[in-house]
């Protein structure tokens, strides 16, 4: 099996924390900024973000989760049913600068999906866009992050793994995989 | 990926624990859409619903209504006092004409029962029962025990008593089981005569003395006398049903504790549930049907994904 790790637990870190210096340099005291993690993946990121953020500035920021079942644009066109996420934001976005967070960006069309469901929840003044993986050549809409912890190159047969030590897995580490051997 | 055992939503009965248990958690995702700002979302915007009333609802149509607009869904609807059905035409005929006219989804309440599983045996779109005759009430069913589940966190291991017309009720035998798929005890009590004869073969309680069901219960669903489908008299008088078995505020407060007050509606005051009982603090009745709009997307949603 073609398995190959391309971001060990160190680097995962440094990039973690790169981010977050990013974030700051753009969001100075976060004083009107907010965090929303994409569920089901990009909340593991968005927490990450939150908990390191907090170690630098010594303060929390605001941190949601947004699930984007509903506004999902395959609905019916796919095989397998969609199961919705909680959505839990308890604050209010409209006004604020909202960070969206995601492990990886492929096609864009979940981030679509999510402005459309964040929209719901009032309006933001700036929304940006923070992943972990940027999927180079792959995207069906014109969608760009802001902040990138790494641009990678992959076929589509294959298939990017981000995986938590907090959350059932060995260590924090990212892999390329191919789908047909999964 | 989870998704429901069948195609059409005819009745409790044909569903099983793991569908009711699905229901409910995208109900509650559906819930939290309802208390947003914008309470709408797009899942249902290429599928056209048709309300097929053949018998009158206000809250239950509405309530479909609703669901089907906040999933952006297309909705037409009939009615059976203003249609050709009057002239008429076949059930059969009068659905397939709406379905010619490229609807997916029926929603249909009649006063037969079986007619929802008729249907469902000639035509090719989803079909959800809102009432079929004395038969079933499946949305009604899980609102009530989504209602009980948000209010003890789980529905298993709960005394349940369906007090009233439980002859002519369709809530009831959904109700029953419902409650039962998800573990609770259940009972019912009514006068005798309105007790169908075979109830206890359900394996359902059976009491006819209202407040030793209260005294038993964690929660009381009482039911309508639904006059409308009585023929014969089963009682000498509305007075003397409320005398031995409507509740009013002050057998709520004689008992020695909390129990949870739930109708489906419409409520008649003053028969089986007095004013003061039906607006104190033990009634979860408008709760039920915040809920109802919910449960109606979460069962919409899930019929809608099964292609």
């Amino acid at each position: 099996m073609q398995k190959r790790l391309i971001v060990n637990h160190q680097l995962l870190e440094i990039m973690v924390k790169r981010l977050c210096h990013q974030l700051i340099e753009s969001h100075g005291d976060f004083s009107n900024s907010v965090i929303l993690g994409l569920q089901p993946r990009g909340i593991y990121v968005a927490e990450r973000v939150q908990n390191t953020l907090a170690t630098i500035i010594g303060k929390s920021v605001p941190t949601g989760f947004l699930d984007t079942t509903f506004h999902r644009d395959d609905f019916r066109r796919r095989e397998t049913p969609l199961t919705a996420n909680a959505t839990s934001i308890d604050f209010v976005i409209e006004d604020k600068n909202v960070i969206l967070v995601d492990d990886v960006l492929y096609t864009g069309r979940s981030v679509r999906a999510a402005m459309d469901a964040m929209i719901a929840y009032g309006r933001p003044a700036k929304v940006e866009l923070l992943v972990l993986i940027d999927r180079l050549y792959t995207r069906h809409l014109p969608i760009e992050p802001t902040y990138v912890g790494r641009r990678v190159n992959s076929l589509q047969s294959q298939r990017v793994l981000v995986e938590w030590q907090d959350h059932e897995k060995a260590e924090d580490s990212i892999w390329l995989i191919n789908k047909s051997e999964e | 990926m989870q998704e429901l055992s069948v195609r059409h939503l005819l009745g409790i009965k044909d569903i099983t624990r793991e569908d009711i248990q699905l229901i409910f958690e995208t109900a509650d995702n559906f819930k939290d859409v309802l208390n947003r700002p914008i309470k709408k979302v797009p899942s249902l915007r290429d599928i056209t619903i048709a309300n097929v009333f053949f018998e009158n609802s206000t809250r239950t149509r509405l309530s479909f209504e609703l669901a089907e607009k906040r999933l952006s869904a297309d909705i037409i609807n009939f009615s059976s006092s203003s249609s050709s059905v009057k002239k008429g035409e076949t059930l059969l005929d009068t659905v397939n004409n709406i379905l010619a006219m490229k609807v997916d989804m029926i929603v249909m309440r009649h006063s037969s029962p079986g007619a929802p599983h008729f249907l469902s045996r000639h035509i090719p779109a989803n079909i959800v029962n809102a009432g079929d005759g004395t038969h079933e009430h499946p949305t009604q069913a899980l609102l009530d025990t989504f209602s009980i589940r948000e209010k003890y966190g789980e529905v298993a291991g709960k005394k349940v008593v369906i007090i009233g017309d439980i002859l002519h009720s369709r809530v009831a035998l959904s109700n029953i089981f419902a409650l039962q798929k998800l573990g609770a005890d259940v009972m019912v009590c009514g006068p005798v005569t309105l007790l169908p004869k075979y109830i206890k073969e359900l394996g359902v309680k059976v009491e006819l003395n209202v407040r030793k069901a209260l005294e038993w219960c964690d929660v009381a669903n009482v039911l309508r006398i639904q006059l409308e489908r009585q023929q014969m008299k089963y009682f000498p008088s509305l007075r003397e049903y409320s005398l031995y078995y409507g509740i009013d505020k002050k057998m709520l407060d004689s008992l020695n504790k909390e129990i949870t007050l739930m109708h489906p509606g419409p409520i008649n005051r003053g028969v089986e549930l007095t004013s003061d009982a039906a607006d104190s603090h033990h009634s979860i009745i408008l709760n039920q049907v915040e809920n109802g709009v919910a449960i109606r997307m979460a069962v919409l949603y899930l019929l809608a994904s099964k292609k």
